[in-house]
């Protein structure tokens, strides 16, 4: 190989300005990445007139923060930001570069990746250094860990999903460089934004809460999938789901944890109906306590948690409801 | 003539999939018999070609990439009402990541001849990556539009779409040619009718091998995948479980206590 290693890249993305968690988390990460690989770590931050934000990037640990401004880049337009990413990739050789596994970072990775013509990796749950200091991306798959790596083209891209990994300390004011870039209007585009539409989530947001009870295939269908419904109301929690439950359409996509859907730091989890497949349970290994609910004995599920139930959830969740409601009254 | 172009993946059959593990002494993947079957979003793409053909007219083309049986599923594409099924089959195109697989996907659709609409689903059940569309459209030089959840056509080069974002989505125009990669909220895939059977048995799947792409082998398939697997392990689960057992009653109320001394309530 030869010469001084690249840098490490990380992608910024912001709402509305302000740099999102996963973007942060990535920056830490990346951090030590950098320092292991005796390189410095760069960020990219584009939006419109989003500069004060920058500091916040700096105090995650990035050395230089490339920033492009304009009113254009306000919100992810894949062919403008395609465009300044690949450009400042090919002057700067980066090695790694990271992206947030958002909606954003899902499209415009790939979009980089091909046209950088190098390798991708989705859903990466830990993200090392191998004895060649190659980028070790790991992943769940056929109920183990799969190591991938990209031995040739670089940079190393992956994208990782908020909550994978913890987020730095920022309260420290640090020094960074900041490199203004020099973003000229665009015709020629071949997709306009029209308008960006937010929706308010039904229910207890996810990501933040207390409680989270997660069902599964097991319920069998929308009868049994609203028992679990009505178990999570029951405690105030919020529902999660596994693949097979969106799959059937009984919950939306946005509902699913693990590897390709959320990652949740409950104090509580339950888990109905559900097998323990390991790219649904890397999504809740934050979780403080642990019970599932399974009629297979032999369920592995019951080898990730702390508590274990055989039973039918359709026959159980009545009666497990009838008890917490019980519970409370008998509280009040 | 608009022409259209679905591209469907054969995956295992996602309900038997767990099925297939990785053997924890050999540290390859156990071969179980699990089916293949059309991976479910690749359906909503296919609805969708139908349902803007009956408006705007055009042709068909399903293409897959993939072994042999996978040939069943482009069947099941011309029974839905496909024109033309063509399946991209090599022991080259074998081992491909997802940057591999969507350059051969890219030579199968300039092979088939200008697409002005190349529509897939967001994702393969299998791989999941959520790549391909985006990154065969850098390949076929096309603008690209991913989590695609209503079309609204035109005779028009531009057509306006909806996308998701997190938590909420966009509009946007595109202009055509261009690639849609779409959800599930964008449609119901129709059933296949026994007159589609009786006439998909009529036609023919074309199958395209290394020397019909006729492009170098070096860019495809395995050795043409930046990325490779370099280690699978087995992972150890981290926690001692206590089973709570009992009647049905009493497990309840044994599990409400932990909940309550947990401080869930
Ligand atoms: C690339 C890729 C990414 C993926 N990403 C994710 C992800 O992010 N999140 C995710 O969840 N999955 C993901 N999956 C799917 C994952 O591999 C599993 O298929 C899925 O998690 C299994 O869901 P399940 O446990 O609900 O279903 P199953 O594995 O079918 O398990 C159902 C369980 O219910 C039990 N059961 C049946 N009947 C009853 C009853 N009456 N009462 C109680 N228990 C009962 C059974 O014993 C069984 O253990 C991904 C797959 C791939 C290939």
């Amino acid at each position: 190989m030869g010469g001084s290693t690249g840098p490490v890249w990380v992608f910024a993305e912001q709402s509305d300005g302000s740099v999102l968690p996963v973007s942060l988390e990535l920056t830490g990460q990346a951090r030590k990445l950098a320092d292991e690989l005796g390189t410095s770590l760069e960020v990219i931050f584009l939006g419109d007139a989003v500069r004060e934000n920058t500091q916040i990037l700096f105090n995650a640990g990035a050395d230089k923060v490339y920033l492009g401004e304009h009113p254009d880049l306000k919100f992810y337009q894949s062919e403008r930001y395609m465009q300044i990413i690949v450009k400042l990739a090919q002057e700067h050789q980066p090695e790694i570069f990271l992206l947030g596994s958002t909606a954003t970072g899902k499209e415009l990775a790939p979009l980089v990746a091909a046209k950088l013509k190098t390798g991708l990796t989705a859903h990466c749950i830990d993200l090392t250094l191998d004895q060649e200091k190659r980028l070790e991306q790991i992943i769940p798959a056929y109920g183990g860990l799969i190591s991938i790596v990209c031995p040739e083209k670089r940079p190393q891209m992956a994208t990782i999903a908020k909550g994978v990994f913890l987020k730095p300390d920022t309260s420290e004011p640090k020094q960074g460089e900041l490199v203004l870039l020099e973003i000229g209007n665009e015709q020629d585009q071949r997709i306009e934004l029209l308008n960006v539409v937010y929706e308010e989530t039904e229910g207890v947001p996810l990501e933040s809460a207390a409680v989270v009870v997660a069902g599964g295939a097991g319920a069998k269908d929308l009868e049994g999938w609203q028992q679990i419904v009505d178990l999570a109301d029951e405690m105030g929690a919020a529902l999660g789901s596994t693949r097979p439950p969106v799959d059937e359409g009984w919950v939306e996509l946005d509902r699913m944890i693990g590897q390709s859907g959320k990652m949740v730091a409950p104090e509580l989890y339950i888990g109905v109906g559900l097998s323990g497949e390991l790219q649904h349970m890397v999504g809740i290994t934050g979780a403080k306590l642990m019970v599932a609910v399974n009629s297979e004995p032999k369920a592995p599920v019951f080898e990730q948690v702390d508590y274990g139930i055989v039973d039918d959830c359709r026959e159980f969740l009545p009666v497990l409801i009838e008890n917490i409601k019980a519970y409370k009254a008998d509280k009040a | 003539m608009f022409k259209i172009v679905v591209l469907v993946k054969a995956v295992p059959d996602p309900k038997r999939a767990s099925e297939i593990k990785i053997d924890p002494r050999t540290k390859t993947l156990t071969r179980a018999d699990v089916p293949l079957v059309m991976n479910q979003l690749d359906k909503h793409a296919m609805e969708s070609a139908l349902a803007l053909k009956s408006r705007v007219g055009g042709e068909i083309t399903a293409i897959s990439m993939g072994p042999p049986p996978a040939a069943a599923i482009l069947k099941e594409c011309l029974a839905m009402g496909a024109d033309h099924g063509v399946l991209l089959s090599d022991r080259a195109f074998g081992g491909a990541d997802a940057y591999a697989t969507a350059y051969t996907l890219a030579k199968g659709i300039e092979k088939v001849g200008s697409a002005d609409l190349v529509l897939c689903g967001m994702a393969s059940s299998d791989g999941s990556t959520e790549w391909v569309g985006s990154e065969l459209s850098v390949f076929l030089d096309l603008p690209v539009v991913t989590g695609v959840k209503e079309i609204i056509g035109s005779s028009e080069p531009w057509w306006q779409v909806k996308a998701h974002i997190d938590n909420g989505y966009r509009e946007l125009k595109v202009k055509l040619p261009a690639v849609l990669a779409v959800t599930r909220e964008l449609n119901t895939p129709r059933n296949i009718s026994f007159s589609g059977i009786i006439k998909a048995r009529k036609k023919e799947i074309t199958v395209w091998d290394f020397d019909a792409l006729g492009v170098p082998e070096s860019s495809l398939g395995l050795a043409g995948s930046p990325t490779i697997i370099s280690d699978l392990r087995v992972s150890e689960s981290k926690r001692e479980v206590e089973m709570i057992e009992g009647t049905r009653e009493e497990k309840a109320e044994m599990l409400v206590q932990k909940f309550a001394d947990a401080g869930t309530f």
